[in-house]
């Protein structure tokens, strides 16, 4: 009984640990903006390989969900007689919710992923610890112009994927079935208010910090991640951790906010 | 001997309930070699890790320079650390960079001069250290002892009061861990780097010390040269001699023989 209570006061004091460790973690980075020389060459590499690189999948994933909603949408609003509405569903689907929330879960999975892998295997071969040894700080080289890159990228993405899908929805709707074009676009105009749009471009903020707050930090603490092991092995565990924890946050987040927010 | 750079007081370091260094004392004179030798898991690499504030002590004090490391803010830290070079144990390259971009590393992030002048002083170094001709393949594509090359001459940019080699000629040749030895010579005679060497490349690594600290129990010993080692009454340096240094003993026993 005892041995249990010890485990789990253990457990506990290591969760504070790394919620501190992680906390400051987002602090150093984040004075890491700040700081001077301000790495522009740095922040726009890493804006190609977070952002442009990623246009592709989001085009495509953007695409084949709004086709999917405009499908869906069709023969949900024609049982009630309302096709005339796919126009407006398709697009507050997607500006509110899963245009945010889908482009977050494609970053992470293709970029996030990078991320973490190439700062854990620099952990482990030393590259951190050699920087700081020549008294270059990771934070302002490394770890803040991929802040950066990710919280331009990720809105910008959100804002393509929602365009995108708004076609893919009328492909679907108005070029496969039968809807108006003039209804799909005149409803969607007079549903979508500010709010809806501001609600999208908030929620892509917040997640473009969590996926680059998670990835990038659990590849920096590779070393100290209990149970993620040694080596190539503990790098691979920790980069599958951060899109799995990266994931889960984007999605509880996407709900406090909606709760908070709308 | 000259004054002290760098000197551990007492101090003790812990991970865990493992306790590595139980109140180490030793000094390390300016301008000199110092060899730290003993088994692995005696906190060598610790103690290096602690020189340069990597990591901090429990307890007692790592002066450098004449000035506490373990209690310095990050400013201070990033200016004391300026005047250390490292050559970590796998070189540590950023292997992303190529090794002209690897070698002006510290020179772009820690000082004013212009492009032309970063590649002469980059240029000139990798000439000197045999890498000309090589400042455009990336770390991967180098075997372990250009590896070694290209960090020395990356830790020699900012000509450096204090270097530190971790076991600098781990995964090398013998011959491969002579011409590493020569280069530490050559470059130190030029640079007049006061010089930190953990090695288990014991009994070679012996001939380059002034001065050896033996490492054992969480305590160190200091030694003024090798011949001090053998003639040791401390049975755990006997042992560590015995473990280490006895194939040479035999062998020159064996030369003996007819």
């Amino acid at each position: 009984m005892l041995a249990r209570i010890e485990r789990l006061g253990e457990h506990t004091i290591y969760i504070l640990q790394d919620l501190g460790r992680m906390g400051l973690f987002l602090l150093r980075a984040l004075a890491g903006i700040g700081k001077r020389p301000f790495r522009l060459g740095a922040v726009i590499r890493q804006t190609r390989l977070i952002g442009a690189d990623s246009f592709v999948v989001i085009f495509f994933t953007a695409a084949f969900t709004g086709m999917v909603l405009g499908l869906q949408g069709y023969y949900t609003l024609r049982k009630f007689g309302s096709e005339g509405a796919l126009g407006s569903a398709v697009a507050l689907s997607l500006i509110r919710e899963l245009g945010p929330v889908l482009t977050a879960l494609m970053v992470t999975g293709r970029a996030g992923s990078a991320m973490c892998a190439e700062i854990g295997i620099m952990r482990n071969s030393e590259q951190l610890d050699a920087l700081e040894c020549m008294a270059v700080d990771p934070f302002r080289y490394l770890i803040t112009p991929k802040f950066l890159a990710t919280i331009i990228s990720i809105p910008i993405l959100t804002l393509i994927f929602n365009v995108v899908g708004i076609f893919g929805g009328y492909v679907a709707g108005v070029t496969l079935l039968d809807v108006n074009p003039g209804a799909y676009f005149s409803g969607m105009e007079a549903s979508v208010i500010n709010k809806d749009i501001n609600l999208g471009i908030i929620k892509s903020f917040v997640f473009a910090m969590l996926v680059v707050w998670i990835c990038t930090g659990r590849g920096y603490f590779v070393h100290v991640i209990r149970g993620a092991g040694f080596g190539a092995e503990g790098v691979s565990r920790v980069t599958t951790q951060a899109v799995v924890l990266s994931s889960i946050a984007i999605l509880v987040w996407d709900y406090l906010l909606t709760a908070i927010l709308l | 001997m000259s004054e002290p750079i760098i000197r551990f007081e007492g101090v003790e370091k812990s991970f865990g309930s493992q306790r590595v260094l139980a109140g180490v004392d030793f000094a390390i004179p300016a301008g000199r070699t110092t060899v730290i030798a003993g088994a692995s898991g005696q906190g060598k690499s610790v103690t290096l890790k602690l020189i340069l504030g990597l990591l901090k002590p429990d307890q007692g004090r790592i002066m450098v320079r004449g000035r506490d490391i373990a209690r310095m803010n990050p400013r201070q830290l990033n200016e004391a650390r300026m005047a250390f070079g490292v050559l970590f144990q796998g070189a540590a390259l950023l292997d992303s960079l190529s090794v002209f971009d690897n070698v002006a590393l510290p020179l772009e992030e820690r000082t004013k001069l212009s492009q032309a002048e970063v590649r002469e002083k980059v240029m000139t170094t990798l000439e000197q250290l045999g890498l000309a001709g090589h400042e455009d393949k990336f770390p991967a594509q180098l075997s372990g002892g250009m590896k070694k090359r290209v960090g020395l001459a990356r830790a020699l940019q900012l000509q450096p009061e204090i270097m530190l080699f971790d076991e600098p000629t781990t995964g090398l040749d013998p011959e491969k861990s002579m011409e590493i030895y020569q280069l530490f010579l050559e470059t130190q005679q030029k640079f007049g780097y006061t010089s930190v060497i953990v090695s288990h490349d014991i009994p070679k690594i012996f001939n380059l010390a002034d001065q050896v600290i033996i490492m054992g129990k969480g305590k160190a010993t200091t030694f003024a040269s090798p011949e001090d080692i053998q003639r040791s009454s401390d049975p755990e340096t006997r042992d560590f001699v015995r473990i280490t240094m006895g194939d040479i003993y035999l062998s020159r026993e064996m030369e003996k023989r007819p």
